[in-house]
């Protein structure tokens, strides 16, 4: 084996691996702890929270996470004076913090309030010099308290280089800097697509999921109101770890009973959707497949791109337009189990439908958008009418005193808390195409099997590529999962570059394991709450969707899978959508406050047409005004995405949107559209003699 | 200032006008996201300022969020999102120039251009008056910069004449 020479840390001799890229990561994989704000494995090294200071001889005091470990080094890790400076650094985040620690969120679970205890800071010399800016509360999946951010960069690093998105960055500098998105907007009205993740990395409460647990009990005490539960596969794994259980234990039992106790009058299993999910999708990916074959357009079938993340849709809906067409039409299982239960339930329980609610609990932040979506609301009634997080779930059980660990197990509610092993893998990166492949496999002309197995799938790495033979096909899988690696991956899918038969893309790393909305998430509790979502299936008497018979009941009652029925109430339409709410450029000079308002036209600059060729139609048109002196009369500008990005470069003329423009049609239009102004201007001037002079 | 200009003279500042320079400096600029400090700085040349919607379009152009722009834009005190007047005046407080009475001189801009506190450009759009941290000039100082041009060793009565040539010469336009 080959050593990288050794080293002493706090007077002990270690040996330089491999792997250590610092010596953050040496002392930690020693079992010596350093604290820090700014430093994950999976990010950037930043070096900006000045904790992780260590003294090494010769070199003074230094940051360990950005020192690289040297053989010969003697490093100690804790000194007076490495104390004193952490307290001092410490202290400093303190005094332009809001400390209303009681009713923070993330009380007990603050990394910067676990500190100040452990360096043992009981006053702070500091005055506040900072003013108390507003909260943004206006996304649906994530709430932002600038007031509470100790700048350590975690969630810009994480939605850059993670997610690929880059909602939030650094504004301003010296005591000014803050983190915020573009232009100080919302979140709402920026490109997030509420993944959370900058919620998961955040180590105080700069940004934490948005709670609706007061919704919840106000549901829950109205007596008129009959509220059923659904709980996603990944909670069962997690929840447990809130109170004291070891990561990965299964306590599905003890969710049912602790929301029983909560009030819920019913509790199903997302599982049973997600069955349900499996029928459907694998459904749609054969039809489409016979439907190329019989096309005679020849060449390969496209790559069908999963749809149950609800944060690599949205992703999908702003970056990639050209790609909606591929990505499965199929509901999430949470929407699927939300427009059944409003379609079903109601009329089981002899109930007006108005007074059934729905609440999901789910690992996810994104959720909470994805059920706010008005194509999810039936007749003004939301389908899922609330999203509780795993952690929300924690905070109620809290509240209402529930011993958790000590509740009796109850089991799931019939007809929608019947499920097979196949769904609850779902919460685990590589799950849903193994859950797909136990059905298709079959439907290819596999080999039967009670409980067949597809370990080729399931792993940590961000692209797994896979080919699997089955009866004679080939079927080629890609299992991504953080968006920059799903981004990657719909890039060289579209430019041709790679080809597979299915994509499944999850936005969190490891899937949904690692939602936004779990416990605080480490790689060693990822791993294991992974595993248990694998035990738990292997639990289960039945592995595979197609054997859930309570649910081939429904599904034949619906006239089968990709029926009519089964289409109205359980797929839906991906859109295109715009990333950034903003106003348009205007080109025209100051129109003239007299005479009729001039002729709009608008040029889509969005990303898509811009790709397309829209600045040199935007070009052709402010040139084409000038030179036939048309300003004043013709107002041109250039705005941003009409959310038709499959059609474009989109353009409007006096409100008519013309797809796929060239210059000469946008010319045409303008022509036209001024040929007919000047005849109404010239009945005009007939119908109305001019009054004086 | 960057050493190649991408856009040519002012020929006349109409919105489209701006708007095709606002294009070419993308061009000569290879629409590369690592150019995007020139770029600004072309840009804000044309319009005085940098205008939000013009922000969100050289993002799409570069392919790089819009959040991380304007981060640029608000790091560096030289970008401003507020458009400024058609005259900036860089009135120097580093350490030399504000024991030098540099605040004295302010006062007398801002009164004499009839600013209200808390504002930096007057009503007309015609000036601006900033402060900055230093302008390496310590040696002339009190110093100032009006539009790109250093006037040194002031005192309140001659900063105050510097702006009344202006003004005259604006006046005779």
């Amino acid at each position: 084996m080959r050593t990288n020479g050794t080293l002493t840390l706090n007077g002990r001799t270690c040996t330089i691996e491999e792997e250590d890229q610092s010596l953050l990561e040496l002392a930690r994989r020693e079992g010596v702890e350093i604290p820090t704000f700014c430093y994950h494995s999976e990010l950037s090294v930043y070096g900006a929270c000045r904790l992780c200071m260590v003294d090494v001889e010769g070199m003074g005091v230094v940051t360990s996470c950005s020192t690289a470990p040297r053989p010969g080094m003697v490093v100690r890790t804790q000194t007076g004076e490495i104390r004193q400076m952490r307290r001092v650094a410490v202290e400093l985040l303190l005094a332009s913090h809001d400390t209303a620690c009681p009713t923070c969120p993330k009380s007990a679970s603050c990394q910067l309030q676990s500190l100040s205890q452990s360096l043992g800071i009981e006053n702070v010399r500091f005055r506040n010099l900072r003013e108390k800016v507003p909260v943004d509360d206006s996304s649906h999946a994530i709430v932002r308290n600038p007031n509470r951010c100790v700048l350590c960069g975690d969630c810009v690093r994480i939605c850059s280089e993670v997610q690929g998105i880059g909602a939030l960055d650094f504004v301003g500098r010296g005591r000014d800097v803050a983190i915020m998105p573009a232009f100080g907007k919302g979140l709402a009205d920026v490109e997030c697509v509420g993944c959370g993740q900058c919620a998961a990395f955040c180590p105080t409460a700069a940004l934490v999921p948005r709670s609706e647990v007061e919704q919840a009990h106000a549901f829950l005490d109205d007596p008129d109101k009959v509220v059923v539960a659904q709980i996603a596969p990944a909670v069962r794994v997690a929840l447990g770890e809130h109170f004291g259980m070891e990561s990965g234990s299964i306590v599905t039992g003890q969710i049912v009973a602790a929301l029983r106790a909560l009030g819920f009058d019913k509790v199903y299993d997302t599982c049973w959707a997600a069955d349900l999910t499996v029928m459907e999708e694998t459904h749609e990916f054969f039809s489409r497949r016979r439907a190329h074959a019989e096309s005679g357009n020849g060449g390969e079938p496209r790559a069908l791109f999963t749809s149950c993340c609800p944060a690599w849709v949205r992703c999908a809906e702003q970056y990639y337009p050209d790609l909606l067409p591929q990505i499965s039409t199929c509901r999430s299982p949470q929407q699927m189990f939300g427009s059944l239960a409003k379609e079903i339930l109601p009329q089981q329980f002899g109930i007006d439908p108005g007074d059934l609610v729905v609440v999901s609990i789910m690992p996810c932040t994104a959720k909470k958008m994805e059920a706010s979506l008005p194509a999810f609301e039936r007749d003004g009634r939301r389908d899922v009418d609330l999203v509780l997080t795993t952690g929300e779930l924690a905070k109620m059980i809290d509240g209402a005193h529930l011993r958790f660990r000590d509740l009796e197990p109850s089991s799931l509610d019939l007809p929608f808390g019947f499920k097979t092993g196949a769904a609850v893998i779902f919460g685990a990166s590589g799950g849903v195409t193994e859950a797909v492949l136990r059905l298709a496999a079959e439907e290819l002309g596999g080999e039967r099997s009670d409980a067949p197995q597809f370990p080729v799938v399931r792993g940590s790495k961000g692209l797994l590529e896979t080919e699997l033979k089955v009866a004679g096909n080939t079927l080629r899988l890609a299992v991504v999962h953080g968006l920059k690696n799903a981004q990657e991956l719909a890039t060289a899918v579209l430019e041709g570059k790679a080809k597979y038969d299915l994509v499944e893309v999850m936005a969190c790393p490891g899937g949904c394991v690692s939602g936004a909305g779990q416990p605080p998430t480490e790689r060693s509790s990822r791993k294991a709450r992974t595993r248990a979502l694998h035990d738990a299936d292997s639990m289960l008497q039945l592995h595979k969707s197609q054997d859930n018979t309570v649910l081939m009941q429904t599904i034949r009652e619906l006239g089968g899978t990709g029926s009519e029925e089964a289409h109205r109430l359980l797929h839906t339409e991906h859109v295109h959508r715009r990333r950034i709410r903003g106003e348009g450029m205007s080109f025209s000079s100051i129109a003239e406050a007299s005479g009729p308002p001039p002729l709009k036209i608008s040029v889509c600059v969005g990303t898509s047409c811009y790709l397309k060729g829209a600045q040199d139609l935007l070009y052709g048109l402010i040139r084409h005004v000038r030179d036939r002196e048309l300003d004043g009369l013709v107002d041109v500008e250039a705005t941003f995405c009409f959310e038709q990005c499959d059609r474009g470069p989109t353009i409007s003329v006096g409100g008519k949107l013309l797809h796929r423009c060239k210059l000469k049609d946008a010319l045409e239009a303008l022509e036209t559209e001024m040929d007919e102004r000047s005849i109404d201007v010239g009945k005009e001037f007939v119908a109305t003699p001019p009054t004086g002079s | 200032m960057s050493k190649a200009s991408c856009a040519h003279a002012h020929q006349d500042d109409t919105p489209s006008r701006t708007f095709e320079k606002v294009c070419q400096i993308l061009d000569c600029h290879g629409r590369r996201s690592a150019r995007l400090i020139p770029i600004l700085q072309e840009i804000q040349r044309e319009y005085r300022y940098l205008p939000e919607p013009v922000l969100t379009y050289v993002a799409t152009s570069l392919g790089i969020p819009p959040a991380r722009v304007y981060g640029v834009a608000t790091f560096y005190s030289f970008f401003t999102l507020k458009p400024k007047g058609k005259h900036v005046v860089h009135l120097c407080d580093g350490t030399a120039c504000h024991v030098s009475h540099s605040l004295h001189i302010l006062d007398a801009l801002r009164k004499r251009l009839g600013l209200p506190e808390g504002k930096e450009t007057t009503e007309d759009m015609l000036f601006t008056v900033e402060t900055v941290a230093c302008l390496g000039a310590c040696g002339l100082s009190p110093v100032m910069v009006v539009d790109g041009k250093v006037h040194g060793s002031l005192t309140p009565e001659t900063a105050v004449e510097v702006i009344e040539k202006i003004l005259a010469e604006e006046e005779a336009q």
